[in-house]
C-alpha cells in the first residue's frame, strides 16, 4: 500500500463511523416518530385512557410543581439582582420588571422550566417504562390483550405536553413575582414604574412565543422520554444507559428546538 | 389449533431458531424443552405472537398471527394467557388488583362477580388472604402462583407458559407443575409449557418437543422420549455432560487459548 493510502486509511475510517453513527442516529429518530405517532393515533381507540392520563398529569403535574416553584423564584431574584446592576449603570432601573419579565416569559420561563420537568420527571418516565420492559410487564400487557403503546406511552406522552407548558406558566408567575419582590422591597425600584414598563413592553406576542415554545417542549419531551423507555436494552445497564441518554438528548433538544423558535418568534 | 410453519428467527447473524413446522395439539399439554439457548422461549415467544418470525408463518385457528393487524391480534389474545419466567406481576398493582387486571380491562363484570373469581384463582394456588400484598411482598414461588392465577383469570384457551418452575423450590415447583396438570386437563386448555426440567416437563406433557441449537431433534410422547434411541436426546435426559451435546461453546481449543496462540487469543490487553 502507498504512503498516501496508508494515511487516508485513519481517515476513511473516522467518516466511515461517522456515517454510520448519523444513519443510526437518523434511524432512530425515525423510529421514535413512527413510535410516537403509533401511540398518539391511539388517542382515539378505546378503551378511553382518561383514568391513566389524570394519574400521569398529577404525578407529573403535582410532583414537579415545587421544583418548578423553588427555579421560578430564584431565577427571577437572580435576574432582577442582575438585571438592576446593569441598568442602574445607564440609570434606567425602572426598566427592571420589563427585563425580568421579558427574560422570564421569552426564554428563561420555557428553557429552565422544560430542563427541570426532564430532570425530574423525564428520567422517571424512561426509568419506569425501562424496568418494565426488564420486569416483562410489557410483555405482560400485551399477553393479557392490553396495548402498551396505548397504556404505556400515550398518558405519559399527552400528560407532559400538557403539564409542561402550565409548569411554565407557573415559573413565569413565580419569577416575575420573585424578581418584583428583589426588585422593589430590596433595592428600592420604584413599584409603579416596574410594573408600568413591565405592562407597556410585554407584548402579546411575547407570550406567544414563550407559550408556543413550552408546548413544543413538552411534546418534545414526551415523546423522547418515552421512546428512551420503550426501546431501552432490557438489562439493568441498558435502563440505566437509556435514561441517562434520555435526560442528555430531550435536554439538548429543548436547546437546539429552542432557536430554531426564537429565530421564528423574534 | 396453533401451527407454527417454517417458522424461524433471527437476531442478527444468530439463528435463533431453524426454520421449524410445528403443530401445538388441542386440548393438551405440549411441552418444549431443551438446554440454555436451544431456542424454546424464541418459539413459545413467536407462537405467542410477542415476535415476528423472520420467515414463516403462525396460524392461530386459521389466522397467520405474524400478518394480521395489531388491533386483531389484541381481540385474539383475550382467549390466551401466559405465565412468565419471572412472573412479571404489575408491580404497581396489589395481589387483588393484578389478577382482577384482565377482568378490569376486558369485562363488564360488577366488582362483586370480580372478586369472587380473583377469591377462587387464589383458592386454586393456596393464596387467599393474600389479596393486598404487594409484589415486592411476595417471594419467587407466591409471585409465580399468583401469576398463573392472573394468567387463568380469564379462563384462556390457551395458556403458555415460560420457565414455570425455573428458581423455585421442589415444593412449589411441584405445586406449579401440579396446577398446570390439573387447570389443563379440567378446563380443556391447551397448553405449552417451555421448560429445561426434565421432571416436569415429562410428568405433565401429552405431547414433547426436544430442541437443540433452534432445531427440533425428538418429538412425541413422554414415553417415546424416554424411549427414544438418539444419544442427543438421552443426554439430555440424564444430565450428562458429556455427549454429542457438547457443554463447551468455545471454537478454539482450550490448549491454544491458554498458550497464547498467535489468532486464537481474544483477551483484551
Amino acid at each position: 500500500m502507498s504512503e498516501s493510502g496508508m494515511n487516508q486509511a485513519p481517515a476513511l475510517q473516522f467518516f466511515g463511523r461517522l456515517g454510520r453513527r448519523a444513519l443510526c442516529s437518523l434511524e432512530q429518530l425515525g423510529d421514535a416518530t413512527r413510535l410516537g405517532a403509533h401511540a398518539l393515533s391511539l388517542i382515539v381507540a378505546r378503551p378511553w385512557q382518561g383514568k391513566h392520563f389524570i394519574l400521569q398529569l398529577y404525578a407529573l403535574g403535582v410532583g414537579s410543581l415545587i421544583i418548578i416553584a423553588i427555579t421560578g423564584a430564584f431565577t427571577g431574584m437572580v435576574l432582577a439582582l442582575q438585571g438592576y446592576y446593569t441598568l442602574a449603570k445607564f440609570g434606567s432601573e425602572s426598566l427592571l420588571g420589563a427585563g425580568v419579565a421579558l427574560s422570564i416569559i421569552r426564554e428563561l420561563g420555557p428553557v429552565l422550566g422544560a430542563f427541570m420537568v426532564i430532570g425530574r420527571a423525564g428520567s422517571s418516565i424512561t426509568a419506569e417504562i425501562g424496568i418494565m420492559r426488564v420486569t416483562e410487564q410489557t410483555d405482560a400487557l400485551e399477553m393479557m390483550a392490553v396495548n402498551p403503546k396505548q397504556r404505556i406511552l400515550l398518558p405519559r406522552i399527552i400528560a407532559t405536553a400538557i403539564a409542561v407548558p402550565l409548569l411554565i406558566a407557573i415559573f413565569d408567575v413565580i419569577g416575575i413575582g420573585a424578581g418584583y419582590v428583589v426588585g422593589v422591597e430590596l433595592l428600592h425600584v420604584n413599584p409603579g414604574a416596574y410594573v408600568a414598563e413591565m405592562v407597556a413592553k410585554v407584548t402579546m406576542h411575547d407570550i406567544y412565543g414563550g407559550w408556543t415554545k413550552s408546548i413544543v417542549f413538552g411534546f418534545m419531551i414526551g415523546m423522547i422520554c418515552t421512546y428512551m423507555g420503550y426501546r431501552s436494552e432490557p438489562t439493568t445497564e441498558g435502563v440505566a444507559r437509556a435514561t441517562t441518554q434520555a435526560v442528555v438528548i430531550a435536554s439538548v433538544g429543548v436547546l437546539i428546538m429552542d432557536y430554531i423558535l426564537t429565530s421564528f418568534f423574534l | 389449533m396453533i401451527r407454527g410453519e417454517n417458522l424461524s428467527k433471527r437476531y442478527g447473524d444468530m439463528q435463533a431458531l431453524a426454520p421449524t413446522n410445528i403443530q401445538i395439539r388441542e386440548k393438551a399439554i405440549t411441552a418444549i424443552m431443551g438446554g440454555s439457548g436451544s431456542g424454546k422461549t424464541t418459539l413459545l415467544r413467536l407462537l405467542s405472537g410477542l415476535e415476528k418470525p423472520s420467515t414463516g408463518h403462525v396460524w392461530f385457528g386459521d389466522e397467520d398471527i405474524a400478518a394480521i393487524p395489531e388491533s386483531r391480534l389484541y381481540e385474539l389474545r383475550e382467549q390466551m394467557g401466559m405465565l412468565f419466567q419471572y412472573s412479571a406481576l404489575l408491580n404497581s398493582l396489589n395481589v387483588y388488583d393484578n389478577i382482577a387486571f384482565p377482568l378490569h380491562e376486558h369485562t363488564e363484570l360488577d366488582e362483586e362477580v370480580i372478586s369472587t373469581i380473583v377469591t377462587m384463582k387464589l383458592e386454586q394456588v393456596g393464596l387467599r388472604g393474600f389479596e393486598e400484598l404487594m409484589p415486592s411482598e411476595l417471594s419467587g414461588g407466591m409471585a409465580k402462583r399468583v401469576a398463573f392465577a392472573r394468567a387463568m383469570s380469564m379462563d384462556p384457551k390457551v395458556v403458555f407458559f415460560d420457565e414455570p418452575t425455573s428458581g423455585l423450590d421442589p415444593i412449589s415447583s411441584g405445586v406449579i407443575t401440579t396446577l398446570i396438570k390439573d387447570t389443563s386437563d379440567k378446563n380443556h386448555m391447551t397448553s405449552l409449557v417451555v421448560t429445561h426440567d426434565v421432571h416436569a416437563g415429562l410428568s405433565i406433557a401429552d405431547h414433547v418437543i426436544l430442541l437443540w441449537q433452534g432445531t427440533i431433534i425428538a418429538k412425541g410422547s413422554a414415553d417415546d422420549i424416554r424411549n427414544s434411541n438418539d444419544e442427543r436426546v438421552q443426554q439430555f435426559l440424564e444430565g450428562r455432560p458429556d455427549g454429542p451435546i457438547p457443554f463447551s461453546r468455545s471454537t478454539t481449543t482450550y490448549l491454544d487459548d491458554i498458550t497464547h496462540k498467535p489468532g486464537t487469543v481474544r483477551l483484551e490487553p
